[in-house]
């Protein structure tokens, strides 16, 4: 199987930059996995986990993502996460207070618009929780 | 002419000065490295932002659907001027020089006749700003003096800026900070943040290879996202480099300053050494009239 490179950065350094074989991202509208010769495609993404797997059904790397961007193009993927951090590294007590935050974005939350946002959010952060914690 | 007495003192207290300034250098040097590689670290995220910016922008500019903070508010009457400097002085001119672009640009402004609004990051430049403009600053942020700039600190100043924009406040906001080229340049600089200015996109278009992006939510939705962040961004980045640059500035005037007690110390050595022996020459020729007058 062809391999692509794929970087994830974040606002304070690069975390990875490698050739990997398939990358699957947590996007908005659903998850999607990313091969190499993938159409370019940009989407917004959710709180959820990033899997990188470098081989050909090797075990994946996974990183909890805040959220943030993904952008494929023919040169390969670039994900912009708002914030990443290994998940053997994570804290269940971190998600515990992002969902804390999203609880008081819904009911602090003045349009209809923000609060069905921010309504998402705490579902997509709940998911996490359940399927991570 | 000053005692050897006072001469003493006066050499012991400009040793010590000395000794201060000399580790603030060092301690400057440190902190300048580790200032420069956080800049650096951070720069891959703010390209690829660039980037991306670039290929949706283009598609965007002209569409009736801009988000607000792309198109702008279609005047340019209100300004907010967010000016970023250091907590600290004991660094040059650093936040001097910040400050005086930024009245020269407030001046012209309002000479213009346009309001002008500031925003202050760092307790120096708050200080200075206050004596010219005092009722025109809207906020003041202070960081602990000792912390590195976190995007998270950022982020907050960045959903300030929004609320105001959004609550139709301003409708220009520059961000002044000192960009930094080497440890004696440090150079003054003001960076539109709103509306966002997008990047040529020569680079974004090759890139995308002229296909066509498939985008998810739609590009509007992608772009409301991205915008704000974009300025969170900018900001971040403006801090990063404001950080190197103050501790660079710090540490070439602190390396001026321990040159100038060596040589200070150099002639009060001289004095004092003239001094010792004027008086030598003197007793000695005060014993020898004596001796003679016997």
């Amino acid at each position: 199987m062809d391999s692509f490179p794929f970087e994830l950065v974040s606002p304070e350094k690069l975390l990875i930059s490698e050739e990997v074989q398939h990358v699957v991202v947590p996007g908005v509208e659903g998850e999607f996995g990313v091969l190499a010769h993938h159409a370019p495609f940009m989407s917004v993404l959710k709180p959820g986990v990033v899997k990188v797997y470098k081989t050909e059904g090797g075990e994946p790397q996974k990183l909890f993502v805040r959220g943030g961007f993904a952008d494929v193009n023919p040169k390969g993927l670039t994900i912009l996460a708002d914030d990443a951090i290994p998940l053997e590294q994570l804290d269940v007590s971190h998600i515990d207070d992002l969902i804390k935050d999203a609880q008081e974005d819904v009911a602090e939350a003045t349009s209809d618009e923000a609060a069905l946002k921010a309504q998402l959010r705490l579902s997509h952060l709940l998911q996490v929780k359940a399927v991570e914690g | 002419m000053a005692s050897l007495k006072d001469l003493r003192n006066r050499i012991a207290s400009v040793k010590a000065t000395q000794k201060i300034t000399k580790a603030m250098q060092m301690v400057a040097a440190a902190k300048l490295r580790r200032a420069q590689s956080a800049a650096e670290a951070a720069r891959p995220y703010a390209e690829r932002m660039e980037r991306v910016l670039a290929n949706l922008g283009e598609s965007l500019k002209n569409s009736p659907e801009a988000p607000l903070l792309l198109s702008g508010t279609g005047s340019d009457k209100r300004h907010l001027f967010v000016v970023a400097t250091a907590e600290r002085g004991l660094c040059g001119g650093f936040n001097g020089s910040i400050v005086r672009l930024a009245r020269l640009k407030a001046e012209k402004l309002l000479a213009e006749g346009k309001e002008v609004q500031f925003l202050t990051i760092g307790k120096k430049g708050a200080e200075l700003l206050r004596r010219n403009y005092g009722g025109l600053i809207r906020e003041r942020i202070e960081f602990p003096a000792n912390k590195a700039p976190s995007f998270a600190s950022a982020d907050e100043i960045a959903k300030k800026v929004l609320e105001l924009y959004q609550a139709g406040e301003f409708d220009v906001a520059t961000l002044f900070y000192s960009q930094f080229r080497s440890v004696i340049s440090q150079i003054p600089t003001a960076q539109q943040i709103v509306p966002a200015e997008i990047p040529a996109s020569d680079e974004a278009v090759a890139v995308a290879g002229g296909a066509i992006y498939e985008y998810e939510p739609s590009e509007e939705e992608i772009l409301e996202e991205l915008l704000p962040k974009n300025v969170a961004i900018q900001i971040f980045k403006g801090l990063l480099e404001n950080a190197a640059s103050e501790q660079g500035a710090r540490m070439s005037a602190m390396d001026s300053a321990t040159r100038n007690a060596g040589e200070m110390i150099k002639k009060l050595t001289l004095n004092y050494n003239r001094t010792r022996q004027a008086q030598i020459t003197k007793e000695l020729i005060e014993i020898i009239s004596g001796a003679e007058a016997l």
